[in-house]
């Protein structure tokens, strides 16, 4: 079975981008699909909340 | 013909909705007729009317939904009816208007996505990066302030999914062609890469391109993967997947030195590896690597480069390390320039690599290069913005970019320190370097050129004269214009190379 | 199987529990004949347990209404002595498989509906809506309605639902869903469905009262919030079969007493989860404004946790004022919802977007995560006792009950 790296070398490559948007709009430049993620941080940056979705979600 | 029925007791719907589904049934291949609808009296008559009767139905109340199929074989109409609740639920979920929020809902938007690009904080890159590897995609974490262990974890995670983890702090990808983060726009070709360094990376292809050879990937690593806690797991599994990837014939790896158990795991590696393999280990003592029959050392980027297109049966223009006669009548000029006091070369750098690989230069050539990144400890600038004899500052570092732009997308910081500079009267030479690329500066050099002139003129009111030397990163496929920028920096008075070892060489040249 | 998948599993069965309730009308009773806890000297109340002295004003007006109402006291004072002894027992109506409009106050002879979940067989109570009282105001006027209600509309409904043996509310709420309800604060369609049905049921019964017939049709056929009754009844029907399902993360209660919102949650039982009631951004009737607003209060938010209301308002173009004024904005709340539950509901759907299924299932792990909290549409009662309605608006369920949750269902199922 081909491995997942080389699969992303053969492409197409299909892109979630989390964060700066202008990494999207290069890649879209490029013919890339992608989704752009305007990310904002999980349980609003709780910690301990976050701890907790790490086991629970 | 086959046929059959369900009803669904007290499911209403409306009837133009069920109409739409009446649609969606029939376009399923082998479907004759079919009907959806409520159980009314009036619509129980038009279900009688194409034979689809039965007591059930006569039974069937008008707020009961009575679905029934008549196909060219059984096997259709009971499949139909088995997945009645797609017909009835599929394609409409709520469309969203607004992007994600989540990697989790940027993933329902495109469930076949193979690589995660991420530059969140921080702080919470690597939940992030973990969770997509989890979905089993590649990623590809720009962010920095990663903690090594966190890094580990991630790798070593990587490594049992099989999936590849580029950074973090990673700038620069080229995945067929595509190039992620900082890139430059390059042709493909059989040359891969393999670099812990962005602008290291983007400096190595765009070279390629300019020689008129192609890159088939190019893969960033990030700054601690060939360290020995790391143990350069992305590395290996890079070189892994170029030794397999079909278009590639030869890989170069760029970086700064590896750990000494990592090079020795490295090394052994290469032996194994049945293609050939060029290590550009940048701020290594002089003195070449273990090499092996297809395992070769290369000082500075642009050897490894002539080394890559050689391995290919290439053959780089063998004066490439040689200055021009003109670049040569240059170096008379320019120190014939200068008034007596003037001494010193400042580099201010945009990109890491560069003041590496400039102080390297510099190191072999036997002049001292003070640095706030420096080869080794002991040249350390006690104040990074107070340069001192010849120095070079990476002006990208983290010190000078914490909550602000970074030099290759943004002019300013790097627009005051030139003209802090120019007001040292022992300055000589300033040294330059240039980006270009997918998300740089759309005018890098445009943003530097009145601050380039107000230095050049500084100087030369206390009847000196400032020698200009850039290097410009860049192929002519790039967003920004490589020619005008080349052209804007000699209107500037800047002598251009379009390397920086070789602009830093000719500073050696000058300082000679 | 580990934790994660164990919670799927159990959230896939709340789910499906959720989206299967059959709820039908099938009586209209004196609270003591329906509620098993109800006592003489009992009132019971919207929003998680709260005692007399630290409810909020209008709840206070309410309950001195309820006594007023059953005779208890005279005055409104010798009713506050009475409560202020200790002399009324005060429960939530949560605790007896009943809900209330805003105060939600319900004492032994006011008539509920009765709506039973054909799908599993429980039964589940409410009182009448109305825009008075239940907001405090304790004057004889005030009152008067709920002596209408008790002594001819709800006898005489009643007789009407006898003879059509009982009245299936399911047909009325997928149609009203499409016809721009949204089943918290707008009504129209629904009730009117409503009253089609209940006239047509009057009609086919034996009568000895004229006027009472009369007066019933017109109250069934004039009240545009009557059905909020019938889809709270029918909310808590379709949410406690949901209750008590191991490893479960879906909300099954989100209520208000006017200090604190609070939440159950599946997978833990009784408990509520707490958090200082916010405060709701809103509209005023004419004469009022924020600074007499009193705190979200009210049970009607089981009409979310079901996937009504907030979840669908952007089905519900008549109430856009209440959202800021653009559809958009009101299609975004629907939207938004979907991030925080795990299903769409297959018979109760939004022509506007699509015809997509309302969200429903709402997970405390994804509004934690999302950092969105359920949005409400809801009445505003005044900060003091004695006021009717005055006003309406949006608010969302707060952030720290889901958390509080998190951290208790973590407690609870890591060891």
């Amino acid at each position: 079975m081909e491995s997942k790296i080389n699969e992303l070398l053969q492409g197409p490559i299909i892109v979630i981008n989390l964060g700066l948007q202008k990494f999207a709009e290069s890649l879209e430049a490029q013919k890339v699909e992608v989704v752009q993620v305007d990310w904002v941080p999980p349980a609003g940056g709780d910690k301990e909340m976050l701890d907790l979705l790490e086991r629970l979600l | 013909m086959p046929s059959g029925f369900v009803i669904r007791k007290n499911q209403y719907y409306d009837s133009v909705f069920l109409m739409g589904i009446s649609k969606r049934i029939a376009d399923v291949p082998g479907v004759q007729r079919n009907a959806v609808l409520m159980g009314s009296e009036t619509n129980k008559r038009l279900l009688a009317d194409i034979d689809i009767c039965d007591p059930q139905i006569d039974a069937a109340q008008p707020n009961d939904l009575v679905v029934a199929v008549i196909a060219e074989t059984q096997q259709i109409v009971n499949d139909v009816l088995r997945r009645l609740d797609e017909f009835l639920l599929g394609g409409v979920q709520v469309a969203s208007t607004s992007n994600p929020h989540s990697f989790e809902e940027g993933l329902a938007q495109k469930s076949n996505a193979n690589l995660a690009v991420i530059s969140v904080p921080g702080e919470y890159a690597a939940r992030e990066a973990r969770k997509a590897l989890e979905a089993g995609l590649n990623v590809f974490l720009f962010s920095d302030n990663v903690s090594i262990d966190e890094e580990l974890d991630l790798k070593q995670f990587a490594a049992e999914k099989k999936l590849l983890v580029m950074g973090p702090d990673c700038g620069t990808s080229l995945i067929g062609g595509i190039g992620i983060g900082f890139a430059n726009v390059v042709r493909k070709g059989s040359i891969g890469a393999i670099g812990a360094a962005g602008t290291g990376l983007q400096e190595f292809t765009s070279q390629v391109h300019n020689a008129g050879f192609g890159i088939s990937h190019a893969i960033g690593t990030g700054g601690h993967d060939l360290s020995d806690q790391i143990g350069g797991l992305t590395t290996l599994a890079a070189l892994e997947a170029l030794e397999a990837d079909p278009a590639t014939r030869v890989i170069t790896i760029i970086s700064k030195p590896p750990g000494t158990k990592t090079l020795a795991r490295l090394i052994e590696r290469f032996k194994t590896c049945t293609k050939p393999i060029i290590g550009c280990f940048l701020g290594a003592p002089a003195k070449p690597h273990e090499t092996g029959a297809n395992f070769q050392c290369a000082p500075t980027i642009d050897e490894a480069v002539w080394l890559a297109i050689r391995a290919l049966g290439g053959e780089p223009d063998s004066n490439k390390a040689d200055f021009s006669t003109e670049e040569r009548q240059w170096i008379g000029r320019e120190k014939a320039s200068w008034s007596p006091e003037q001494k010193y070369v400042r580099g201010i750098f945009a990109g890491g690599t560069f003041c590496y690989q400039s102080q390297q230069i510099f190191r072999d050539a036997g002049i001292l290069v003070y640095s706030n990144a420096p080869l080794e400890a002991k040249n350390k600038l006690r104040d990074s913005d107070q340069s001192l004899e010849h120095t070079f500052v990476d002006m990208g570092s983290d010190e000078y970019t914490l909550g602000k732009p970074h030099p290759m997308i943004d002019g300013t910081l790097r627009k005051q320190r030139i003209l802090t500079e120019s007001r040292d009267p022992q300055i000589a030479i300033l040294l330059l370097d240039f980006i270009l690329g997918y998300n740089a500066s759309m005018d890098p050099v445009g943003e530097l050129f009145d601050a380039i002139l107000e230095a050049r003129q500084n100087v030369k009111k206390r009847g000196g004269n400032l020698t200009v030397v850039a290097s410009v990163c860049g192929t002519d496929g790039d967003p920004q214009d490589l020619n005008l920028q080349i052209k804007l920096l000699k209107e500037a008075g800047a002598i251009v190379f379009r390397s920086n070892a070789k602009a830093a060489s000719f500073c050696c040249e000058l300082l000679k | 199987m580990d934790i994660k998948q164990r919670i799927e599993k159990a959230n896939e069965e709340a789910t499906r529990r959720l989206i299967s309730g059959e709820p039908v009308l099938v009586d209209i009773v004196p609270a003591r004949e329906v509620i098993p806890g109800m006592r003489d000297k009992m009132i019971t109340h919207a929003g998680p347990p709260i005692e007399w002295s630290r409810m909020c004003g209008a709840m206070q007006g309410a309950i001195i209404g309820m006594v007023l109402f059953e005779g208890w006291a005279k005055t409104p004072d010798e009713a506050r002595k009475l409560l202020d002894k200790g002399e009324i027992r005060l429960e939530p109506n949560h605790h007896h498989q009943t809900v209330g409009p805003m105060a939600g106050t319900i004492s032994p002879s006011l008539p509920l509906w009765v709506v039973e979940n054909k799908a599993f067989g429980n039964r589940a109570n409410c009182r009448q809506v109305e825009g008075a009282q239940q907001f405090g105001d304790y004057s004889d006027g005030a009152l008067q309605g709920l002596r209408m209600w008790r002594d001819v509309w709800a006898p005489t409904l009643r007789k009407a639902l006898h003879t059509i043996g009982g009245l299936d509310l399911k047909p009325i709420i997928t149609k009203a869903l499409q016809m721009g309800d949204e089943l918290h604060n707008r009504h129209t369609a629904s009730s009117s469905l409503f009253a089609n049905q209940m006239a047509v049921a009057i009609a086919q019964t034996e009568y000895t009262n004229k006027d009472a017939v009369i007066g019933t049709l017109k109250y069934i056929t004039n009240h545009e919030l009557l059905f909020l009754g019938l889809a709270m009844a029918a909310g808590k029907a379709i949410a406690d079969p949901a209750r008590d399902i191991e490893y479960s993360t879906i909300v099954t209660a989100m209520c208000r007493n006017g200090v604190e919102f609070g939440i159950r949650v599946s997978g833990l039982g009784d408990e509520w989860f707490t958090a200082p009631a916010p405060v709701v951004d809103g509209l005023y009737m004419p004469g009022y404004s924020a600074e007499d607003a009193g705190l979200d209060m009210g049970d009607s938010a089981i009409t979310e946790t079901v996937g009504w209301g907030g979840f669908v308002i952007g089905g519900a173009p008549g109430i856009l004022s209440l959202v800021g004024g653009t559809p958009e904005e009101a299609l975004n709340y629907s939207r938004e919802m979907k991030k925080i539950t795990v299903g769409a509901h297959p018979i109760y759907r939004m022509p506007i977007l699509g015809f997509a299924g309302a969200p429903i299932g709402i997970d405390i792990r994804l509004v934690v995560q999302s950092n969105v909290a359920p949005i409400i549409d809801t009445a505003i009662a005044h900060k003091d006792p004695g006021y009717p309605k005055i006003g309406a608006g949006l608010v969302r369920a707060p952030l720290e009950c889901f958390k509080k949750a998190l951290i208790a269902f973590s407690k609870k199922y890591s060891a």
